[in-house]
């Protein structure tokens, strides 16, 4: 008879290995790394460009011009562009992170040949053609009006300008600033940030002779280093602690509530060990926050707790968006939970959990090559090798109840926390 | 191309097996063949409501989660209007946990009190967050019962109003439970890094004594054919006017299923896209505009939505799409266009077949449908749709009298006027 209270034996769970992928730099400056898959026709090639930001109070022009790079080249209209990736099933897509552009191009490995010379076109020749350009703006104006009806989207822009204050990190699009845009400022921006030398390509899938040699033609050769100088200013940030800064929301049915901080960058040794202790508080369905907050309370429909790496700054932030008549409780639970955290240590049993769920979301997201990429990226934009990820394991591994309450100490101040709820307390 | 074996127990359950070595994981996805459309009209949301009652403890054991997470493991589950849908990933080697959770859970909840009221709050917060206390949020809530005035589709997965989640009782999710969990009313999909046989093994071993239960006989009315066009105007608190103009289209079995969706593919997908290029590029009109279909089961919708800018009324909006609907029905499409939405098709499928999950979910949709061997075909599909097609689907779906018009007007645009 089975007995189905007792549940099967736990199988220890396997460490990841990341493909090193071959390493290519050419004359004019472009580094690109190449991540073999033998078996799949599909084919990825991601341009990322450092962001130079040629003044820091107008980083928003930055996304700007990601998304305005596909809309026409000297020769190319934005329709022809669009009709001849749509038509041999590719995708365009311009990506923007804080300190990253990119443009990534997938395709099926037989098209290749046909939608690669448009990426380099784009790449040497984007036109940013001012019709498309107010388009742009009037449409992103539009979805910027609905999205500050929003009010996660609100407390999420106050915690931006509150902890990233004066830096290119805290820049927040408004109407003002689309209205103040021109074409010419994005052509300069596009000249100190589109050349060779600020770029890192990689390229995914089976990137035979034929691709490699296409890549080195349009991109390694044809593709000329213009480069602008400039000087690079370290960033620092301000402590920025407050009490609940509260915006009223009179009609709200639910507060949407944010805090955060500054923390640690990805290089810094204590970063796996923190990244651990935030999935046990607030990282994942089984953590502190949500089995207090959503599984016992039943004040929000989800909680969580992130932690986030920028090339200048580390950040650490907490998310809900909780029934008005809870806002006040909910606030007071996530305190004790802070408490909590850095006065005792968790059981042993929980650290064990804590500790499986993270190895086995990290071979879970090893999907295909594109993971590996992605993998390698997180550690190469931080100055860091593939040995990282045996550290993160290792890290993992030696985690114990007294280490989480020693990072928790070190890094899980509710005090030191920027604090505001959108709604009503 | 997906390959995969079934088996089927006595007890009714299908279980389908794709063995793919490229990964470390495994993926356990059990669909069960109900969703929003099995539910009363009083007591709607239930379905979903239900969803959540299954991660809080089954017969035998207290915590669904826990047990899961602490072999490296990770779930989730879906409710729609036609399926309610749970998955777990988790390294392969421990598969067997898996199958111990979703049995147990198979063979009988623990009909917690505290789960249910809990869940009922927690869904109630859903309900706000992403329904009401969101610029159009309840759209849904609108459009549905313009489009449907019989069919059980009237109504949302998340239900028509908060006051049926906070009415459900446990009597309720007993009875819910008894017919509709049931191993004859699931399918079971095990991907990734298994053997075939273990799987066979462990299959029998943790859901072969789980009793069959009673056949499902549905009777869910039929939507009767649409005679005049339908009009709806609501005004809100938002910034921006929107429309949405809903046609019924084929049901998800129908041969011209395929064509309907490569209309609007034609209409919005990419930015090459019919829409988009006239009414948000050229002209001027619209900021943001979308064309879909629902892909129900039962009778299914043809979705256009689109939000116009600030100089252009509704009901200029609404002609300036008609305009292009239109060109559909007129102008037989060109076959390189044709290619071209074919060809998106093609690579969409080969970008799901990196995932095992994607993998799973899909076959095990295909097998609630008829069979999980037709997931191999879509792409065949869609290539045999010919430009005659399209125009003959078009001309069927593209009539106001088959359409449902709703006007999501801002009331900050009234005053400025």
């Amino acid at each position: 008879m089975l007995n189905r209270t007792v549940p099967p034996a736990f199988q220890s769970i396997k460490d990841i290995t990341i493909i090193q992928p071959e390493e290519i730099v050419y004359k004019n400056g472009l580094k690109a790394f190449v991540f073999q898959a033998e078996s799949l026709d599909l084919l990825k090639f991601e341009f990322t460009f450092a962001n130079i930001y040629t003044q820091e109070e107008l980083a928003y022009l930055n996304p700007i011009l990601s998304s305005m790079l596909k809309e026409g080249t000297q020769t190319l209209s934005s329709k022809e562009i669009a009709d001849t990736i749509d038509f041999y099933g590719a995708y365009l897509m311009p990506e923007y992170s804080l300190d990253h552009t990119s443009l990534t191009l997938y395709t099926m490995h037989k098209y290749a040949d046909k939608v690669l010379p448009i990426m380099a076109d784009i790449l040497r020749n984007a036109s940013l053609p001012q019709k498309e350009l107010n388009t742009y703006i009037r449409n992103n104006k539009q979805s910027l009006q609905i999205s500050l009806q929003k009010n996660d989207v609100l407390a999420r822009r106050y915690f931006y300008d509150a902890v990233f204050r004066g830096t290119r990190y805290g820049v927040l699009p408004t109407e003002e600033k689309y209205d103040a845009v021109t074409r010419e400022q994005l052509l300069n921006l596009f000249q100190h940030q589109i050349y060779p030398s600020n770029c890192t390509l990689f390229i995914a899938g089976r990137v035979d002779k034929p691709i490699h040699d296409l890549v080195s033609q349009y991109f390694g050769e044809d593709w000329k280093n213009e480069q602008k100088e400039l000087n690079a200013n370290a960033l620092s940030f301000d402590a920025h602690t407050t009490e609940v800064v509260v915006v009223e929301k009179p009609e709200a049915l639910q507060s949407a509530i944010r805090l955060g901080t500054t923390s640690i960058r990805r290089a810094h040794e204590d970063f796996p060990a923190l990244q651990f202790v935030n999935t046990l508080f607030g990282g994942f369905f089984g953590s502190r926050l949500m089995r207090n907050i959503r599984e016992e309370k039943g004040y929000t429909y989800s909680i969580g707790s992130y932690v986030g790496n920028l090339k200048y700054t580390g950040f650490f932030t907490i998310a809900t968006e909780v029934g008005v008549a809870s806002t006040q409780d909910t606030l007071k639970e996530i305190a004790t939970e802070f408490d909590r955290l850095r006065s005792e240590p968790p059981q042993q049993e929980e650290v064990d959990l804590v500790r499986n769920y993270m190895q086995g979301v990290m071979l879970g997201s090893l999907e295909s090559i594109f993971s590996h990429v992605d993998k390698f990226k997180a550690t190469y934009f931080s100055g860091l090798t593939l040995d990282y990820y045996r550290y993160y394991s290792d890290v993992l591994k030696a985690m114990t109840p007294a280490k989480v309450q020693d990072i928790a100490i070190k890094y899980f101040d509710y005090d030191k926390l920027y604090k505001v709820v959108v709604g009503k307390v | 191309m997906v390959n995969f074996s079934r088996f089927k127990l006595d007890n009714g359950l299908t279980v389908l097996v794709h063995e793919d070595h490229t990964t470390a994981m495994a993926v356990v996805n059990i669909l069960y063949k109900v969703g929003a459309r099995d539910e009363s009209p009083d007591k709607t949301g239930f379905a979903h409501l239900f969803e959540h009652l299954m991660f809080g403890g089954s017969v035998n054991i207290p915590n669904y989660d826990a047990p899961l997470q602490a072999v490296g493991g990770e779930n989730n589950a879906f409710t729609t209007n036609d399926i309610t849908n749970y998955y777990i990933t988790l390294p392969a080697n421990n598969l067997e946990t898996a199958f111990w959770l979703e049995s147990d859970r198979m063979l009988s909840l623990a009909f917690s009190n505290q789960s249910l009221e809990v869940q009922r709050q927690v869904v109630c917060e859903e309900f706000k967050q992403r329904y009401l206390n969101q610029p159009y949020g309840d759209v849904w809530l609108k459009l549905r019962p313009l489009a449907y005035k019989v069919h059980p589709y009237r109504w949302a997965t998340i239900g028509k109003e908060l006051k049926h989640i906070e009415e459900a009782t446990m009597e309720d999710v007993k009875a819910f439970f008894k017919k509709y969990y049931t191993p004859q009313n699931a399918v079971m999909v095990v991907a990734g890094a298994v053997q075939l046989d273990e799987v066979k093994q462990l299959v029998q071993k943790w859901f072969g004594d789980i009793p069959s239960g009673e056949p499902v006989v549905r009777d869910i009315p039929k939507e009767p054919q649409q005679v005049e066009a339908r009009f709806e105007r609501v005004k809100a608190d938002v910034p921006v006017d929107a429309i949405y103009i809903a046609f019924h289209g084929p049901e998800r079995m129908e041969a011209d299923y395929y064509a309907a969706d490569l209309i609007t593919d034609i209409l919005s997908r990419g930015a090459s896209s019919r829409l988009y290029r006239a009414l948000v590029k050229e002209h001027q009109l619209f900021s943001e505009i979308n064309a879909y279909m629902m892909g129900s089961i039962d009778s299914n919708l043809v979705v256009v939505e689109g939000k116009p800018l600030p100089h252009l009324s509704l009901e200029e909006a609404e002609q300036h799409i008609w305009q292009q609907l239109d060109r559909l029905k007129e102008e037989r499409i060109e076959e390189q266009e044709l290619q071209k939405v074919k060809n998106k098709v093609e690579s969409t499928m080969l970008f799901s077949e990196l995932s095992i999950l994607d993998k799973a979910m899909n076959l095990a949709f295909f097998e609630m449908l008829s069979k999980a061997e037709d997931y191999n075909r879509e792409v065949e599909k869609y290539s045999a749709v010919s430009s005659e097609d399209i125009l003959r689907v078009a001309n069927a779906v593209f009539r106001k009298e088959n359409s449902s018009t709703l006007y999501y007007q801002s009331n900050a645009k009234e005053h400025v006027e």
